[in-house]
């Protein structure tokens, strides 16, 4: 097993998928009355988040939880080179304290990467900068897995503001890895430069989401910011939403079996109509809930709690 | 005053001969030579160039004394080789009056390792909004004759005119850093695959491109002189190249990290790579050596920009851009060029002097000449140690890499500034 996730491209296609039949068991434990595992007891848990994400960082603390683990949920909003603790002191506190993962949530892309030189424990990236969040990709995956039965030959359209995209990349990593076919589509402002090659070569770009949508098995919208607009990205979000934005004709012209995921938080309105988030296609509260499966079996495996 | 004798040395790649240094100048040159109250150095098998000349060097002081002082810059340029160094302008306060380059141009006296030429700043606290004292500047003791915001681009296109024009009064030049400043806003590395991969905000190659496009077509219109620091881009060394066929009166620096690393470097996230402009693709590389074994770039400069530990010792996007150079840049050019003695001389020493109006440097050891000239040996090897660095500041990229070539003595006015490798001070 590898000893930190920081990338989707840490998972070759046995690991990953070794990462989600483990989720899958993990999920049967949510089914309980009794909703806990003593695999990770007497094990420490860092949440190290440098950054506002409620969900992230419950869904992280729930799998740990379940798993016995004890956890330090460490909130450093706000902290910088400038102000207060460097990340490499921090680091080496929690070292000192003994963590065997840290859980890192950080806007600077790369800041798992560095944190991994300075301590011994696992890192698990939870998302950085406009980098990755390799864990949202696998809980994505595990849901088309459980959807849709399969990834090997799926067509996912990754539909949004891919240029700032942490789950994007991670996403056309880990699914091409799979075997699932990506195309990224959006206005060419938001489609970095070079992306096939960069990240996996076979993924298509399109600027035209109507003629994508017929031919895909899933349809993943990303978040995209109103303030976009102030730096130029596209004109209005009214504009946005027109092109680009997920509404009830244009899920129609999915395939009968296609499902539709963000995630989350969603821009109602913008990328997303309330007719298509609350459809029975949609997998958002789902995708929620296989968090924590999988953020369990990232932890359990990585932590060796398979061979205790 | 102590004269020095040296045996058998290469002058520039040329036969062995003897050169005879007495009150500061070379005294004599030929076989045989002798000299009863010279001390001897036997340099069979070392070449003898003139003093190198790094036209971009940041020494940090005033106001950055923890990364780099005069004093300990200058001890780093005389071990890699250098006899003069142009300080640039973005200490803290900003060399933009005549007391501030008074004050490097006195510090670097004092040290007196190597001459340290202030350069000064073109707008006022490097805020590209009104032109500093460029006139008293260059009246000062300090003589400045280069003026740059380094750093910072002069992109305002109305201010870099007028600044091209007034310093021609002076025979000055302004130094530029292209980077369209909008076009790069928050940007951490070279746009492109890596970056998209690395998810760090890209630096585009035409933001340079542009601002060096708009230049020398101000410099041609006004007839002025112009440089470009750290040219970075293969479409870079295409705009100079039809420049410089047009007559425009430009010249052009490269720095050694353009001439060897790639963007590739940034995959670990560790700042050391972290530089503006910053690491370009294999492309690039192979365009700027292209360009500078041409002629297109002019010049090697160091773009030596030393930072304390914990300015690099952090996230990526925090880090302060920058890398060591003064003590490595020989190494690299001889990587890159190969022990091409001439035009080493040429891009490393006599270029870089005449663009700075370096008058007693960049001239070949011969008889009467001033003795700034070194000793290398091209045959020796060497590890790059980042704790045994002169400077005070560890961000060398090229920590543990193997490199050729050493300097075994640096001459500055007939004074060992370097003896068998070592600083004489």
């Amino acid at each position: 097993m590898i000893r930190h996730l920081l990338s989707g491209a840490d998972l070759d296609a046995a690991t990953a998928t070794r990462i989600l039949d483990t989720a899958a068991e993990m999920a049967t434990v949510a089914g309980r009355e009794v909703k806990k595992l003593p695999a990770l007891r007497g094990r420490t848990v860092v949440n190290l988040f440098y950054e506002d994400s409620t969900r992230t960082r419950i869904s992280f603390e729930a799998a740990a939880k379940r798993l016995s683990a004890d956890v330090i949920n460490f909130s450093a909003k706000g902290s910088s080179v400038a102000k207060g603790e460097s990340l490499k002191d921090t680091a080496l506190t929690l070292q000192a304290m003994g963590a065997d993962a840290v859980v890192v949530r950080h806007p600077a892309s790369g800041a798992p990467h560095r944190l991994a030189n300075w301590v011994d424990g696992s890192v698990v990236n939870a998302g950085d900068g406009t980098h990755e969040h390799p864990t949202q990709a696998l809980l994505d995956a595990y849901t088309m897995r459980s959807r849709l039965g399969r990834l090997d030959g799926l067509h996912v359209a990754i539909v949004g503001d891919v240029l700032h995209s942490r789950v994007a990349r991670s996403n056309v990593l880990l699914l091409s890895t799979l075997g699932a076919k990506v195309t990224l589509v959006g206005p060419p402002t938001l489609i970095p430069v070079d992306i096939s090659p960069a990240l996996a070569p076979g993924t298509d770009v399109s600027y035209d989401l109507d003629t994508v949508l017929p031919g895909v098995d899933v349809v993943m919208m990303l978040r995209v910011q109103r303030e976009r607009m102030n730096d130029s990205y596209f004109p209005s979000a009214r504009e946005y939403a027109r092109r680009y934005g997920l509404d009830g004709p244009r899920m129609r012209r999915l395939p009968e079996h296609a499902i539709v995921m963000h995630p989350g938080p969603m821009n109602r309105g913008m990328e997303i109509t309330p007719e298509v988030a609350d459809s029975p296609r949609s997998t958002i509260v789902e995708q929620v809930a296989n968090g924590v499966s999988v953020r369990m079996a990232v932890l359990y495996l990585l932590l060796g709690g398979n061979n205790r | 005053m102590t004269a020095y004798l040296i045996r058998n040395v290469s002058v520039v790649g040329g036969t062995p001969t003897d050169l005879l240094i007495r009150d500061g100048v070379v005294a004599e040159t030929g076989v045989g030579l002798a000299a009863p109250d010279a001390t001897v150095l036997d340099a069979t098998g070392l070449v003898a160039l003139p003093g190198l000349v790094d036209l971009h060097t940041h020494l940090r002081e005033p106001g950055r004394e923890d990364a780099e002082t005069v004093e300990s810059g200058s001890r780093a340029a005389a071990l890699g080789g250098y006899t003069a160094v142009c300080a640039m302008a973005n200490t803290s306060p900003v060399a933009d009056t005549a007391g501030v380059v008074e004050q490097v141009w006195r510090l670097g006296r004092e040290a007196g390792l190597v001459d340290v030429q202030p350069i000064g700043a073109v707008t006022v606290g490097l805020a590209g909004e009104r032109l500093a004292e460029l006139g008293a500047m260059a009246d000062s003791a300090a003589r400045v004759r280069i003026f740059s915001d380094d750093g910072h681009c002069v992109a305002d296109p109305k201010l870099m005119r007028r600044a091209l024009e007034y310093v021609k009064a002076f025979d000055g030049v302004i130094a530029q850093h292209a980077e369209e400043p909008r076009l790069t806003e928050g940007a951490q590395m070279h746009e492109g695959e890596v970056s998209t991969r690395l998810g760090l905000t890209g630096w585009p190659a035409v933001a340079e491109e542009a601002i060096i496009a708009r230049d020398v077509l101000l410099a041609e219109h006004v007839g002025s002189r112009l440089h470009i620091c750290h040219v970075s881009t293969a479409g870079s060394v295409e705009v100079l190249r039809h420049a410089k066929a047009r007559g425009v009166k430009v010249t052009a620096e490269v720095t050694p990290h353009h001439l060897l690393l790639t963007d590739e470097k940034a995959t670990t996230y560790d700042p050391v790579y972290k530089v503006n402009p910053p690491l370009r693709t294999a492309a690039d590389v192979a365009a700027l050596r292209a360009a500078l074994a041409e002629g297109v770039i002019d010049i090697v400069a160091t773009d030596h920009a030393p930072h304390a530990v914990e300015d690099k010792e952090c996230e990526w996007a925090y880090a302060r851009p920058g890398m060591l150079g003064l003590e490595t840049a020989l190494s690299i050019a001889l990587d890159v060029l190969g022990p091409q003695w001439d035009l080493i001389a040429e891009r490393m020493s006599r270029v870089p002097a005449r663009i700075a109006g370096l008058d007693s440097h960049g001239l070949d050891p011969a008889p009467g000449v001033p003795a700034n000239l070194i000793l290398v040996d091209s045959a020796a090897r060497r590890v790059v140690e980042p704790a045994e660095l002169a400077s005070r500041s560890r961000n060398t990229p090229y920590a543990r890499m193997t490199l050729p070539g050493r300097i075994v003595a640096t001459f500055l006015r007939g004074e060992p500034t370097v003896l068998d490798g070592k600083a004489v001070k």
